[in-house]
């Protein structure tokens, strides 16, 4: 390091960086309910082990309702399924299978639909032409007709439900970026970097892409909710990840023929995903609040 | 404007164009495989041959593109392997059933929404608007299968007021409608009146709207003669849209509620492989949503007089 940066105060680490956007979020109750919900199920997933009080794959006693006990003496709180599986247990595992795929897949859609989303922006012109257009095709797809169609044709396993998300997801976001960058390309600093002679790919990924990470960041937590419940709908279709393991979505496509006499089944497994959902709206929401008020 | 509305269609039928191209890829790129699944896992490979050299299944990949495109285009989608009978004959009643289920969610949706934005946007920041915008957040988050679910428990098991199941065997009953109808509402809804509500309060922070304030023009009459105008323009785009939309949702809630529509028809054809099938719903749905896509962008055009007379 030189000696004239050394002179200038040091930036704050990135870890105080991140507690710093967590307190700005005091701002805002909404945002902070969503966090607070996310938190929630995060430490649920990852300490699964511990807290759950069954093996989820282990048949027990079955359909018992909320909070009955069995010959043996096991309470289940939330009472079991057809199999006899401890539901509280499976849905405390089913949080990590959602709480991992979820974001990869978005994840995954984002590292696709940023870079299309930047050349269509900044390049215009031909790249602009043709990454709209490919878009266009994709999105005139009614979402859920065509995670139908490739799912029930490629088969489910967690690589093509990550691969079919990114598919359907990276045009959309594409959308957004663009229409970001189409603002962006325009500003002073960016033709400054122009001027310096920088190019194309340092100016788009690091003069444009970090002005805009404000809207693509609450576009993640609103998407990022939106792939939760795709990967709920696939599973609840019966073209989710296959059985034993537990899955939300799946768990309500097997019970749901029992919910006459056994709500429970399934109504519980429903609470947990739109509670997970419900969390990620209302961050987005409380980000946008924040990022609108400076 | 004629010059705009040809080239609207134009892309439009390019759209349709590039989707048939993919789709057909995607599903009928190997003869073999198509054999194995119109005949089934168990025929032998010389009846796959004999299928195929009868079906013209040795021609070609481009050769056998048009002529499906040309049959595709006519209508003629080819056997159902699962229904046994021609597509056309299962896809246009099922598609019937979903437009008067489409039909109701709209006339539910579209009051509601509107008013509730509307209502929302009028004062942004307000009691009223938060606790709206924080209900449609929470209605959004609903995904369709977990509603239903709830519903059910409520109306169904709890009060038995509303049948289970939608399969309207006994003739169309209007009763059998309103828990599907309702689960599309709940999460239709939020969306438009989001929508609505921003387009409402950037009108509402207009200049126009201020002058008629300040010249003492009753509350009532600002918002009804001159805020709403301009503030429904853009609902309308989002309305149409969302029936782009609603071909998804159906798809869960036919499936939940044995309701026999186009989404319920889609699904079954996906989980048997039956790509005749799968080929001629995905090709409808695709039609449905660009065209509605189109409607949108000319109605658009239409309703902003900032276009219309440019």
């Amino acid at each position: 390091m030189s000696e004239q940066t050394a002179a200038l105060p040091k930036p704050p680490s990135l870890a105080l960086r991140m507690l710093r956007a967590i307190a700005l979020l005091r701002e805002s109750p909404v945002g902070l309910i969503g966090a607070a919900i996310i938190a929630f199920w995060t430490i649920v997933a990852l300490f699964a082990p511990l807290l759950a009080p069954y093996d989820p794959n282990a048949t027990i006693s079955p359909m018992l309702y909320p909070g009955q006990t069995d010959g043996q003496g096991n309470t289940f709180l939330l009472g079991t399924d057809h199999l006899g599986r401890d539901i509280l247990s499976r849905i405390i595992y089913g949080s990590q299978r959602v709480l991992m795929l979820a974001p990869l897949a978005t994840f995954c859609a984002y590292i696709v639909g940023i870079p299309m989303g930047l050349a269509a922006g900044y390049l215009r012109g031909k790249w602009d032409t043709v990454l709209s257009f490919v878009t266009n095709v994709i999105l005139s797809f009614p979402v859920l007709v065509l995670y139908v169609i490739i799912i029930a044709t490629v088969g489910a396993s967690a690589a093509n439900i990550l691969v079919a998300i990114t598919f359907a997801s990276a045009p959309g976001i594409m959308r957004i970026v663009r229409g970001l960058v189409l603002d962006l390309r325009n500003r002073e600093y960016v033709a400054a970097a122009q001027t310096r002679g920088e190019s194309s790919l340092f100016i788009m990924f690091v003069e444009i892409l970090p002005n805009a990470r404000g809207p693509i960041i609450v576009d993640a937590c609103l998407r990022l909710g939106y792939v939760i419940i795709t990967i709920g709908v696939l599973g609840f279709l019966g073209l989710g990840l296959p059985p034993p393991d537990p899955d939300w979505g799946g768990m309500i496509n097997e019970t749901r023929q029992l919910a006459m006499t056994f709500p429970h089944m399934a109504v519980y497994p429903c609470i947990a995903i739109s509670s997970l959902v419900l969390g990620f709206n209302l961050l987005a929401d409380g980000l946008r609040e924040i990022s609108l008020r400076d | 404007m004629f010059l705009f509305v040809t080239r609207r269609f134009g892309s439009m039928v390019l759209t349709m164009l590039v989707v048939s191209l993919l789709l057909f890829l995607l599903l009928e790129l190997q003869p073999g495989s198509v054999a194995t699944k119109v005949l089934g896992p168990y025929s032998t490979d010389e009846q796959r041959q004999l299928w195929m050299e009868k079906h013209g299944y040795l021609d070609p990949l481009h050769v056998r593109y048009f002529r499906w495109l040309g049959d595709a285009v006519v209508g003629d989608f080819g056997q159902s392997t699962r229904f046994k009978v021609p597509v056309g004959e299962v896809l246009w009643p099922r598609l019937g059933n979903t437009a008067i289920l489409g039909f109701f969610v709209l006339l539910v949706v579209v009051p509601l929404s509107l008013t509730l934005g509307v209502l929302a946007g009028m004062k942004e920041g307000s009691v009223l608007d938060r606790s709206i915008s924080v209900t449609s957040i929470l209605f959004t988050s609903i995904p369709e299968f977990a509603s239903a679910v709830f519903l059910s428990a409520v109306f169904v098991f709890s009060l038995g007021w509303l049948p289970g199941t939608s399969g309207m065997s006994g003739g169309f009953r209007l009763e059998q409608l309103v828990l599907p109808v309702m689960v599309l509402v709940l999460y239709d809804f939020g969306y438009v009146a989001r929508m609505t509500r921003a387009s409402m309060a950037e009108v509402m922070m207009t200049n126009y709207i201020r002058t008629a304030v300040l010249k003492g023009l009753p509350y009532r009459m600002v918002i009804l003669k001159h805020a709403l105008r301009n503030a429904l323009i853009a609902p309308f785009t989002v309305i149409m849209v969302q029936i782009n939309w609603l071909l998804s949702g159906v798809i869960v809630v036919e499936f939940f509620f044995a309701y026999k529509g186009f989404g319920a028809l889609l699904l079954e054809a996906s989980l048997n492989q039956d790509i005749y099938l799968i080929e001629a719903c995905a090709m409808v749905a695709v039609f449905v949503a660009v065209g509605t896509q189109v409607v949108a962008d000319i109605g658009y055009t239409y309703l902003n007089p900032r276009i219309r007379f440019s």
